[in-house]
């Protein structure tokens, strides 16, 4: 879970960076806005992160100001985040519960650098689908315990779906509310 | 259950039935329109001893002398002479009198203000309007008389009725010696008014069955008018459930609904019958026209209706209800209805047989028929119609099995709901079954009616009969010469005939003496030889009962010494005119076919005729038309009324029919065609109600592939098989009841397969049209659009 | 884009406006034989247009229809009656039985449209009956029976002419989950049997599981999932 999230930090901080360089104060700050409703960023997390993806490449150090520290880089994404950052958007997370935080920063930043977010949505759903079919068919040719358990994963795989549709179809409300 | 708790549901009922959006309406004004419909049919009947009184008041009031009523009224100055001259005009009849006033004082017609003055004539607005028509051409020529102005309605019977009063002074002389001219002092209540014989019992026995032939159909419409759209208010009813109103309060609100929409009937009735009123007036049938304010309606009775009709609606409606338990999540028909038993609705028709049976053969006798058993026989027998149909509905349509597709959804259908079909088609068969009963009726008293006239219209199609003592230039020719002259006459064969006795008075003996010329008595005798101057004896035939026989022959003497129109104590003196039968005189034969049918006597040419007795004697004209002249009657009537405004004109036929009888059929089935055009419209709402509630369904059937045939014939077998067989039942209690009726009046029975086949007509007519209008819904309702989800 | 080869239905381009709103704009579809595919998508967005202009009961504004390599816009509509009748079978979400007919007279009715006698279609009908488990209501009429049993009835109905594509549209919509599974289970079995391809339109996803793919239709646009990943 924690990878997950790690690994998602990465590529938001770096979406983030797409729409032009910013200081790693600002990227706290932008972050939090947009998707650290209840769990700010601390800035250790910000120095780390940065400094990973700048030895990945990634980013690339656009100035520094005076006075020195971490904190006072201007960081800018490589073409080799802006790929990343594609790549990562277009593959559909492994279904799994709890989805929400990742999917819902996937189709933010999908707005946020106007990428086609129905896409990542239909692309989940699809990968879902993938995840059920194999459920159902377990469960038709399982038995009673097989069935139950089964259900118990499809019944929260549907709730997943169920959200991913209502995301998308308020699509254009969200737009507008995190582009403001 | 309190009046306020009723009181309250019904008017909650009745709400409902008027703001239930655009269905409700609909549904609402064609229960309307269905009751109105009836109702202002009842209202006419209420109407109609109102039209017969006072029509008979306003003759009342009108008459003048009847031929009964004659008395001899000295000269004064309050003394009018009246003097019929009624004629017929492109067969419609025209009343007509001739007044001389003899003194200031004289009485005035009703609907006159003055007496007519010399050269001027008052005529109905009826005749104004026939007389500056292009029509009235030749009627003109006949009333050679100024119109001074009209008659008003108080001296009318009807708005269209032919009519004139013109002034002449030429017929006080006739008082006494003509029947038809009489002096008068008064108009109106004339001495011993006419006997109230009452109607004759076979007259009676049809306006009887009539009037149940014609309202028993209004009865079932009605109740099936109550009950349109029943499906979709037991489905409103099921959501006042699902609210918590329980079942009384549900029945009561249906109630309700059904009491409004029958109110709102009443005010559509009461608008249709005050419409009709008013159309009335321009419509005449069979020669009779009515005021609008005659057709008022007799108040108790009126009120009697405004009381039965919501009261029936309301029943008919918890009748309905019966069979119904409203469940708050829809309507449930308790399970399968028990099995309609037999028994009950077989007796409800024997009954009415039975009632019938005691009448039959009572028609021509003076014995009078039982008006409740005739009214309740015929009733029971038509009821019986509405009570079998839908058990034999249900037991055919059960075992009705096999066929095509559509047949099967059709019979499947009907077996579901089998008593919605029987009783939309029970108007139906009632209407037909009396319709075929009543014209089997007239058609049997129509031929008892049928007479033959002893005429033979090949001979001569017209007869123009003159009473016109004083004019002596009606023989010799002369008349022959003016008729030869019409227009559209042929040929003209003028007779004179009168009576001669053995005595000036009071005689014992009595023959005809008939004047005329050679060629005019060769037309009713066979002479040998003839010249002006000639005389003949035409004994009488010696047949008992054929004629006079021996009384005639001791006239036919030569020599014999005669007196022509010899007088009687009582009668006003005759002419007396003393004649000697010339010396010779053949004996000659009557021609087998000859003009006049009873003819006997002397046959005398004019030279040797009684020169004195020629003026007093009655002239009789016999007229060849020449068809090819259009009006040649008119032509001849104008005529005759020329010479003599007296003359009676009138047309030959071999055979009388009433044509009134074929008038009464053609309206019965006109009325009968009205009746089932109606059941059709209250037939095509249920269908297309019925159509709508499946659009999801024919959607669904017409996307796996259904063809429209298919469909559109299951809904044609949905209405043709229960009117089918509505048909046969009503053929078979129509010919029964017709029989009956034949029976009861003494007609032989016989059986009018063209009313049968008519009415069968109609009814398939129906069942077609209803199929045709209702199939722009059904592909409309079969587009695709259907299964789309709302 | 071109349909894949081997298709037995396909759609291209399809266009079809009610009125003002453009129900599809723009569609694309393919079907193998045998092959499950759902049709998703939210409300509103001509997942049932689709359905229906690919049965041939709606003709599209524009865009091209095959079936079997037959262009179904030059087939008339008698000809299109026909093939829905002998090819294809439907199954709704309600509204379908008719509620006079017995169970086994309304599964008879397609045969018999197509002229079988009716002893022989009630055999063939009582047969499928059996095989969705509800030929003991053979007897009753629609109206007498539960909604998960009515709507197996209306899926032997579909089957019972052997129709090489079944169109279903939202077929457990007013089931419970347990009815609409067992309806899913039976369908796509009996479909898979008789190799008959199934479009399965539907929203909710449990349901769409029983596909071997979907498409999503969103503002009469569609998208194959499969081909696009």
């Amino acid at each position: 879970m924690c990878t997950v999230l790690g690994m998602s930090i990465g590529h938001t901080l770096l979406g983030l960076l797409e729409s032009g360089p910013r200081h790693g104060y600002d990227l706290k700050r932008a972050f939090d806005e947009k998707f650290g409703h209840d769990r700010p960023l601390h800035y250790g997390q910000v120095y780390s992160t940065m400094s990973r993806l700048l030895k990945n490449g990634l980013v690339e150090v656009d100035g520094i100001e005076a006075g020195g520290g971490p904190d006072r880089k201007r960081y800018a994404i490589t073409e080799a985040g802006v790929t990343d950052v594609h790549q990562w958007l277009a593959t559909p997370e492994k279904p799994e519960p709890y989805l929400q935080s990742v999917l819902y920063t996937k189709v933010v930043l999908a707005l946020l650098t106007h990428r086609d977010a129905a896409d990542i949505l239909d692309t989940q759903r699809s990968e879902h689908l993938r995840m059920m079919r194999i459920l159902t068919d377990r469960k038709r040719h399982g038995d009673l315990a097989d069935q139950l358990i089964c259900d118990h994963a499809l019944f929260h795989l549907e709730a997943d779906l169920r959200w991913l549709e209502l995301t998308a179809a308020r699509l254009d409300k969200l737009a507008q509310a995190v582009t403001r | 259950m309190s009046a306020r708790t009723w009181a309250r549901d019904l008017s909650l009922g009745a709400r409902f039935a008027v703001t239930g959006g655009r269905e409700g309406w609909v549904r609402t004004v064609l229960t309307a329109v269905g009751v109105g419909l009836g109702v202002a049919l009842l209202l006419l009947t209420t109407a109609l001893p109102s039209v017969i009184g006072k029509r008979h008041d306003r003759d009342d009031a009108r008459t003048d002398f009847t031929f009964s009523s004659r008395k001899d009224i000295p000269r004064g100055e309050d003394t009018l002479v009246s003097a019929h001259v009624d004629t017929s005009y492109h067969d419609e009849e025209v009343r007509g009198r001739l007044l001389q006033p003899e003194g200031p004082e004289a009485p005035v017609p009703p609907g006159l203000h003055s007496l007519p003055k010399q050269g001027e004539m008052y005529v109905s607005p009826g005749l104004k309007k026939l007389l500056a028509s292009k029509d009235g051409a030749l009627l003109r020529e006949r009333l050679p008389y100024r119109t001074a102005g009209t008659i008003g309605d108080s001296g009318l019977m009807g708005p269209r009725e032919l009519a004139y009063y013109a002034y002449s002074d030429d017929i006080a002389r006739h008082v006494g010696s003509d029947g038809r001219v009489a002096r008068i002092k008064q108009y109106g209540d004339v001495g011993e008014a006419q006997d109230d014989e009452g109607l004759p019992p076979v007259l009676l026995l049809l306006i009887l069955v009539i009037f149940v032939v014609l309202l028993m159909p209004v009865a079932v419409f009605i109740a099936a008018a109550v009950r349109f759209g029943g499906e979709r208010r037991d489905r409103r009813l099921a959501a006042l459930r699902l609210v918590g109103s329980d079942g009384g309060m549900t029945r009561r609100i249906a109630a309700g609904e059904a009491l409004a929409g029958s109110v709102l009937g009443l005010v559509f009735g009461t608008g249709f019958f005050l419409l009709g009123r008013e159309l009335v007036g321009s419509v005449d049938l069979f020669g009779i026209s009515v005021f609008p304010s005659y057709l008022t309606p007799s108040p108790l009775l009126a009120l009697l209706v405004a009381l039965a009709v919501p009261a029936a609606a309301v029943l008919v409606t918890l009748f309905a209800l019966r069979g119904v338990v409203i469940e708050p999540l829809g309507v449930v028909r308790t399970a399968r209805p028990a099995r309609r038993r037999l028994w009950w609705r077989l007796l409800l028709p024997v009954a009415g047989l039975a009632m019938l049976s005691p009448m039959i053969g009572k028609g021509n006798e003076n014995g009078d028929f039982n008006e409740y058993l005739v009214v309740g026989g015929v009733l029971l027998l038509l009821v019986g119609v509405t009570a079998l149909l839908p058990w034999i509905v249900e037991t055919v349509v059960g075992r009705l099995d096999s066929g095509g597709v559509a047949w099967q959804l059709a019979v499947r259908r009907l077996q579901l709901s089998s008593g919605t079909a029987a009783r939309m088609v029970n108007g139906i068969a009632v209407a037909v079954a009396g319709a075929i009963a009543l014209q089997m009726l007239f058609t049997g008293v129509q031929d008892d009616f049928t007479q033959d006239t002893g005429r033979d219209p090949s001979r001569a199609q017209m007869e123009v009969d003159m009473t016109a003592p004083g004019k002596a230039d009606l023989v010799a020719g002369k008349v022959e010469e003016r008729f030869q002259r019409t227009k559209g006459v042929a040929a003209a064969v003028a007779l004179s005939v009168d009576s001669v006795s053995e005595r000036r008075k009071d005689p014992e003996l009595s023959s005809d003496i008939t004047v005329g010329t050679c060629a005019s008595l060769r037309e009713i005798a066979d002479l040998p030889s003839c010249h002006d101057g000639d005389a003949f004896a035409l004994p009488a035939p010696s047949d008992p009962g054929q004629g006079p026989g021996d009384e005639v022959d001791q006239l036919l003497k030569p020599g014999l010494q005669l007196y022509v129109d010899p007088s009687f104590s009582g009668s006003p003196k005759g002419a007396e005119v003393v004649w000697k039968v010339p010396d010779r005189l053949p004996v000659v034969k009557q021609r087998h076919d000859a003009l006049q049918n009873e003819i006997w006597g002397l046959l005398v040419t004019p030279s040797a005729a009684p020169a004195a007795a020629l003026p007093q004697m009655s002239g009789r004209v016999y007229v060849r038309l020449d068809h090819a002249v259009p009006d040649a009657t008119e032509h001849v009537r104008n005529t005759a009324a020329a010479l003599d405004p007296f003359s009676d004109a009138w047309t030959w036929v071999s055979e009388k029919t009433s044509d009134q009888y074929e008038a009464i059929r053609t309206g019965l089935f006109i009325g009968a065609t009205c009746v089932l055009a109606l059941i059709g419209a209250s037939l095509l709402v249920s269908q297309l109600e019925q159509l709508r509630e499946r659009k999801r369904l024919l959607s669904a059937l017409v996307a796996f592939g259904t063809r429209r045939r298919t469909l559109s014939l299951s809904v044609l077998w949905q209405s043709a098989i229960p009117i089918a067989l509505g048909l046969v039942l009503a053929s078979v209690v129509g010919l029964t009841l017709g029989a009956v009726l034949q029976k009861m009046s003494q007609v032989p029975v016989q059986i009018y397969w063209g009313s049968v086949l008519s009415m069968t007509g109609v009814g398939a007519a129906v069942v077609l049209t209803v199929t045709v209008l209702s199939l722009p819904a059904l592909l409309r309702l079969m587009r695709p659009e259907g299964l789309r989800t709302e | 884009m071109t349909p894949p080869s081997g298709s037995l239905l396909a759609a291209e381009e399809l266009r079809k406006a009610y009125g003002p709103t453009m129900a599809l704009d723009g569609a694309h579809f393919s079907i193998h034989p045998g092959e499950v595919v759902a049709v998703m998508g939210p409300s509103g967005s001509g997942k049932s247009t689709l359905l229906h202009c690919l049965a041939g009961i709606v003709p599209p504004d524009s865009g091209s229809i095959t079936y079997n390599g037959a262009e179904l816009a030059t087939m008339s509509d008698a000809q299109r009656s026909a093939l829905r009748r002998s090819e294809f079978g439907f199954v709704f979400q309600f509204g379908q039985l008719v509620p006079e007919l017995t169970c086994v007279e309304n599964v008879a009715l397609p045969l018999r449209l197509n002229g079988t006698s009716r002893k022989e279609a009630e055999r063939a009908a009582l047969g499928w009956m059996q095989r969705l488990e509800v030929d003991d209501l053979s007897k009753k009429r629609p109206g007498e029976v539960s909604g998960g049993q009515g709507q197996r009835v209306a899926v032997a109905r579909a089957l019972v002419t052997g129709p090489r594509v079944l169109f279903a549209d939202e077929p457990t919509g007013a089931l419970d989950s347990l009815n609409g599974e067992r309806v899913m289970e039976l369908l796509t079995e009996a479909a898979r049997s008789t190799n008959a391809a199934v479009v399965l339109v539907t929203h909710e996803a449990r349901v769409a599981a029983y596909s071997d793919r979907e498409i999503v239709v969103r503002d009469g646009k569609s998208r194959d999932m499969e081909r696009a990943v």
